[in-house]
């Protein structure tokens, strides 16, 4: 097994300029990258013989609604060689648009086509880019925090028009978010004191 | 003068019983050689990683049952060491042991259902009533041990939720002397099975290289003569202090994949087995009362004890900011969890890594130029199920 030091200088020797920090924790690292090198970043990690990340694990997106780059692309890597594993994350805007990788790894498919159901993001040079888990004809982005819990509409079976159909969510009771937290630690002006 | 031919499109399920679940399978035929699959899954799409988002660390448990719902404490597993790398707890070695019994015993259910309902889509019912009446003991055991037969919610972050009850280890331990035969009946039916092999051999062919360029892991990589294990090159919990073999495959079609899986549940035995032989006493969960919750009778004793209770009930444990991918090998193959904590009560991301997700994509490379007929044993080959799939 390759020392996972030895890993991350390897990466950061190779790849210097393409790298905007790197980490190691919990035993793997945490690469941050440019939108912009993704693909050539992910092709020599697959392919270099130092670190033959062959397999692509996951892609997801997580979403911080509250910043101006809303999304962090997350790439999840393993080398089975090696025995190591790589989380890589590119930041991206709303609005921009990602290279898709499928080229490079065919798994990364359903996984961008996932994200791009989920969260919205659009992959250039995708071969297929359809929702893949959501509805037929569903409309807005499950994953994103701005997307209700209960989401927008309900089916149910109609006697009377005998189909089935699509209504607005009626609830009989409001999802009740408790906030638990304790007054005496949890309160917001407490946390942003001790923040500082 | 040349006969004017036409592909057939073909719709497959979403309800059909070779489909294992929901699936819709949109299949483009030129007579009967499948030229292209296009499987529509989400059919089963029940918001998991939403929903967990919303709830508390201890009470997203349960949704790990609800994925892959024939292996559910595998799922628990991945879910409990996130948060006990991210909090960096200590987990005693009784739990440990427990955890990895039942990991096993887990592992062993799934291969069950696999190889036998897999038989029973190329024809043959017989071992699907033997092996589920084996399902039903090692089912008996969870409900035992947790209350409930398919949906455990019993493991924590910190150990399991409560000890085996009494005799309990004994009785797994005769089922486990007796469990050799069964698979062994099994092997009698099938493995030398002409028709059996007729319908397995050489079908669903994946080579080495595209096992790895799909994402394949478990018995799907195994078959193809990748020896990867989760459980030998990265272990977690006490599985370095095991002796199992992994069965690894030669040709890479669904009948390697049977092969494995019925050697599989051979080592999966050979684990319960060492565990019961070794199981060390003491205490089950960590002692440390911010997380686990306090035993019922210190309640009504110690201040402190009720404090704790009613905190861990309400605004649940808080989990430090962090970032972590956590893998175990469930029985389908690498499940992860991709976890973000935000330094509250609950999850701020949680990406599920299910296996089966990147097996049934890979069902139109698999398919293609195969008979219609065939589609049924790709499928249960791959061990698809719905609920980790759709999440």
């Amino acid at each position: 097994m390759q020392n996972i030091q030895d890993l991350e200088k390897i990466l950061n020797s190779e790849l210097n300029t393409k790298i905007k920090s790197s980490l190691i924790k919990h035993g793997q690292i945490y690469l941050k990258i440019s939108d912009s090198d993704l693909t050539e970043v992910i092709l020599f990690l697959k392919t270099n013989s130092k670190t033959k990340f062959r397999q692509l694990i996951d892609i997801t997106a997580v979403d911080f609604p509250e910043n101006e780059i809303r999304f962090k692309l997350v790439y999840l890597l393993l080398s089975h060689e090696f025995n190591q594993r790589i989380i890589l994350e590119i930041d991206v805007k709303e609005k921009d648009i990602v290279d898709s990788i499928t080229s490079i790894y065919p798994a990364a498919n359903w996984m961008e086509r996932e994200v791009f159901d989920m969260y919205g993001i659009d992959f250039k040079d995708h071969p297929d880019l359809r929702r893949i888990l959501t509805d037929y004809g569903f409309e807005g982005h499950p994953l994103r925090k701005d997307f209700p819990l209960t989401g927008h509409n309900e089916v149910r079976y109609s006697h009377e028009t005998k189909k089935v159909i699509y209504e607005p969510v009626k609830l009989e009771q409001n999802y009740r978010n408790f906030d638990y937290e304790s007054p005496w630690e949890g309160t917001k002006y407490i946390k942003e004191q001790t923040k500082e | 003068m040349a006969k004017e031919t036409k592909t057939l499109n073909l719709n497959f399920g979403p309800q059909h019983p070779a489909a294992h679940g929901v699936l819709r399978l949109i299949l483009q035929l030129d007579g009967e050689i499948v030229e292209k699959a296009d499987p529509h899954i989400g059919l089963l799409h029940r918001g998991t990683e939403k929903l967990i988002e919303n709830k508390t660390y201890t009470q997203a448990v349960p949704y790990f049952d609800r994925l892959d719902y024939v292996a559910p404490m595998n799922q628990e597993h991945a879910f409990a060491l996130a948060i006990e790398k991210i909090l960096k707890i200590e987990v005693p070695i009784r739990a440990q042991y427990i955890r990895v019994m039942f990991c096993e015993i887990g592992r062993i259910l799934s291969h069950i259902l696999n190889v036998t309902t897999q038989a029973m889509d190329v024809g043959a019912l017989t071992p699907t009533l033997w092996g589920f009446e084996e399902r039903e003991i090692l089912m008996g055991f969870y409900e035992k041990v947790s209350g409930s037969r398919l949906h455990a919610n019993y493991f924590r972050a910190g150990g399991v939720h409560q000890d085996l009850p009494k005799g309990l280890d004994k009785e797994i331990g005769v089922f486990c002397e007796r469990f050799p035969k069964i698979i062994n009946d099994l092997e009698l039916l099938l493995t030398d099975n002409r028709i059996f092999k007729q319908r397995n051999v050489d079908i669903g062919v994946v080579s080495k290289q595209d096992a790895l360029d799909y994402s394949f892991s478990g018995v799907m990589l195994r078959g193809s003569g990748v020896p990867w294990d989760l459980r030998k090159s990265q272990p977690y919990d006490c599985y370095e202090q095991f002796e199992f073999k992994i069965p690894v495959g030669k040709n890479g079609d669904c009948y390697d994949r049977y092969l494995c899986r019925i050697e599989e549940m051979k080592e999966s035995v050979n684990i319960i087995n060492q565990c019961l032989a070794n199981l060390p006493a003491g205490p089950i969960k960590t002692d440390d009362g911010k997380i686990s919750p306090p035993p019922k009778k210190e309640i009504k004793q110690s201040m402190e004890a009720l404090i704790h209770h009613f905190k861990l009930y309400t605004e649940g444990y808080r989990v430090d900011k962090d970032e972590i991918y956590t893998a175990v090998e469930a029985p389908k193959g690498e499940f992860g969890v991709y976890l973000i904590s935000d330094g509250s009560s609950k999850p701020y991301k949680c990406k599920i890594r299910a296996p089966g997700f990147s097996h049934l994509q890979a069902m139109d490379y698999l398919i293609k130029g195969h008979m219609l007929a065939d589609v049924p044993a790709v499928l249960g080959s791959m061990d698809i199920v719905f609920g980790e799939v759709d999440r």
